[in-house]
């Protein structure tokens, strides 16, 4: 059960690490760490708090850099260095903070940085109505319901600012959408209609890496489980195979 | 957990604020007021003043009205761009100042009043530049390094005046400040050309969304690859600029450049901002709001001189409605 694919170099890997150490000074966030996600799959990683989870994810999308070993990402080695790259090769992160500018509508939200821009001339202007239009289309895509995309965030819950960002990573054409404790801050009924929307996600083959220590959650949202515990990634096993209580053992160590 | 649900179909949430309401209802809305304060100060104004004194709505008042609050809508403008950020310039008067002895000292060494004015621009928006820089890469507060950049440029402005004020007799700047294209004087159109150019960088173009998006949340906006340093030292260099185009248009009209500074323009750009409804958290603005509050502080000023009530109690004025006005601001939606 605890094997890990050998297949890294497979066209049906979207990112996989191997060998990927990390340290904050004399603090190990995790060591010689293998991992690998399947395209058109959403692939969850879990563990207990300090883990190495996030601190994992980030180096994967180029926030940190790793001290050792290598990253692949649509078969190229070593591809990011900062956050931007990643971006612009069509990894999205929906940050645990999510990332929203309260006071911008959901519509300058949707486009913020990668806005619709017409040319006048030696001017570079807004095309706002074709971004309202296309934020609109957006949502309703993921069958999002807004009351109108030109309110201001601000005004929002916490499961439409989760929808929102949502929205924008997979908005962005994204190859990998990944996801941090999505549903920590919200309530019962705002948590399923986020997972609802990655459950959409699966189904238009978006592949999805979430981070969560929400054992249930992942069971039935994932395809592949990643466990971590104490900076190792001790375990892959496929969703379907697995039960609540042996990712439990899985994470505890209790196994 | 009585959210209406995201994404089924059948949803029964509120619905939008834009759909029309009863105008009663916005009256009673405090949201409305601190949206709209500046235009409803403004309006009031122009009543009271206009009944107690039906001399002030005489076109010729009016006139000078608008002359006398060119200069401060330009600066107001400029501090829009750095509050807007979440920062405040309060260098802005001293570099009014610096600009304006910049281009006394070209102008007589000289140089022809095209290259005055131009080098004049050029050195406040300098000055601008390296406040931004400061405050970004030395992570610095804002209100510190304008106040340290406000104490050194008035001594750089002494050193090079020599602390005497300079003639400046150009007939270009004679016609600028006393002529007149239509219903405005020129200083007028100055203003509205500044005001539109800025409200289109601020709606209209991704500058003006990335320097909301820094002023709202930096953190967000740094994490969307948005660069927030260089966002923040465009604003200072905004603010800066602006500061060019008012030097030059008080030495036009005061005919020389003086080393002293008009402290009450500072307080009052600031405070035409608050009255224009821009948030000094940040990420919120708008550009007819400050010019509109400019406008209005100007009135205040000139309907209270009219009235004959003494100059003494223009800065007491001012101040309770900046401070009513930034009360009522806390209210906005």
């Amino acid at each position: 059960m605890t094997e890990v694919p050998s297949a890294f170099d497979s066209s049906d890997i979207i990112i996989s690490c191997k060998d990927l150490s990390k340290s904050f000074g004399g603090i190990r966030a995790f060591s010689d760490v293998d991992f690998a996600a399947r395209r058109g799959e959403v692939t969850a990683v879990i563990g207990d708090n300090g883990a190495g989870k996030s601190t994992l994810i980030r180096c994967l999308v180029g926030v940190h850099r790793h001290d050792s070993g290598q990253v692949f990402f649509d078969g190229r080695a070593e591809p990011f260095t900062n956050p931007d790259e990643a971006r612009r090769a069509g990894i999205e992160t929906v940050h645990q903070n999510l990332a929203l500018i309260d006071e911008l509508t959901v519509a300058q939200n949707l486009f913020l940085n990668r806005e619709i821009v017409r040319r006048f001339g030696p001017l570079t202007l807004l095309d706002r109505p074709a971004m309202k239009k296309q934020a609109q289309q957006m949502l309703s895509r993921l069958s999002i319901n807004m009351p109108s995309v030109t309110q201001r965030v601000r005004r929002l819950s916490g499961g439409q600012r989760q929808a929102i960002s949502i929205c924008r990573a997979v908005g962005a054409g994204a190859k990998l959408v990944v996801m941090d404790e999505p549903t920590a801050a919200l309530g019962v009924q705002e948590t399923a209609n986020v997972e609802a929307l990655i459950r959409r996600l699966h189904e238009q083959a978006v592949s999805v890496i979430l981070v969560s220590h929400n054992f249930d959650q992942v069971r039935r949202l994932s395809d592949q489980i990643w466990v971590m515990r104490a900076g190792r990634m001790v375990a892959s096993v496929r969703a379907r195979q697995t039960t609540g209580n042996e990712l439990v053992a899985l994470v505890t160590g209790a196994a | 957990m009585s959210e209406p649900p995201l994404i089924s179909p059948a949803h029964d949430a509120p619905p939008p604020a834009q759909s029309r309401r009863p105008w009663a209802a916005v009256l009673l809305d405090v949201s409305f007021w601190a949206d709209w304060a500046s235009v409803v100060g403004l309006a009031g104004l122009v009543v009271v003043f206009g009944i107690t004194q039906p001399i002030f709505l005489s076109t010729a008042n009016l006139q000078a009205l608008l002359l006398a609050a060119a200069i401060l809508v330009v600066i107001a403008i400029g501090q829009t761009f750095v509050v807007a950020t979440s920062g405040i310039d309060l260098s802005l008067a001293a570099t009014i100042m610096f600009g304006a002895i910049v281009l006394g000292c070209v102008y007589s060494a000289g140089w022809g009043i095209l290259a005055a004015c131009v080098l004049a621009i050029a050195v406040t928006s300098l000055v601008g530049f390296f406040n931004g820089v400061i405050i970004t890469l030395g992570r610095i507060p804002d209100f510190v390094v304008t106040l340290g950049t406000l104490s050194a440029i008035t001594g750089l402005g002494l050193i090079l005046s020599g602390g005497e004020p300079t003639m400046v007799s150009s007939p270009f700047l004679l016609r600028l400040a006393s002529g007149s294209f239509g219903p405005f004087g020129y200083p007028v159109w100055v203003a509205i050309v500044t005001a539109i150019v800025a409200h289109i960088a601020l709606y209209h173009t991704r500058f003006g969304v990335h320097l909301l998006a820094v002023g709202g949340q930096v953190e967000s906006a740094r994490s969307l690859g948005i660069r927030t340093n260089r966002i923040k030292i465009a604003a200072y260099t905004i603010s800066g600029f602006c500061a060019g185009i008012a030097a030059i248009l008080l030495v036009a009209r005061i005919g020389s450049a003086e080393p002293a500074i008009n402290t009450s323009l500072l307080l009052n750009s600031v405070a035409a901002v608050v009255l224009g409804g821009v948030s000094l958290f940040g990420g919120r603005a708008s550009i007819l709001g400050p010019a509109v509050g400019a406008l209005m502080l100007t009135a205040l000023v000139n309907g209270l001189t009219l009235l004959s009530v003494s100059a003494f109690y223009q800065p007491l004025a001012v101040g309770i409605i900046v401070v009513l006005a930034a009360l009522i601001m806390r209210y906005q939606r």
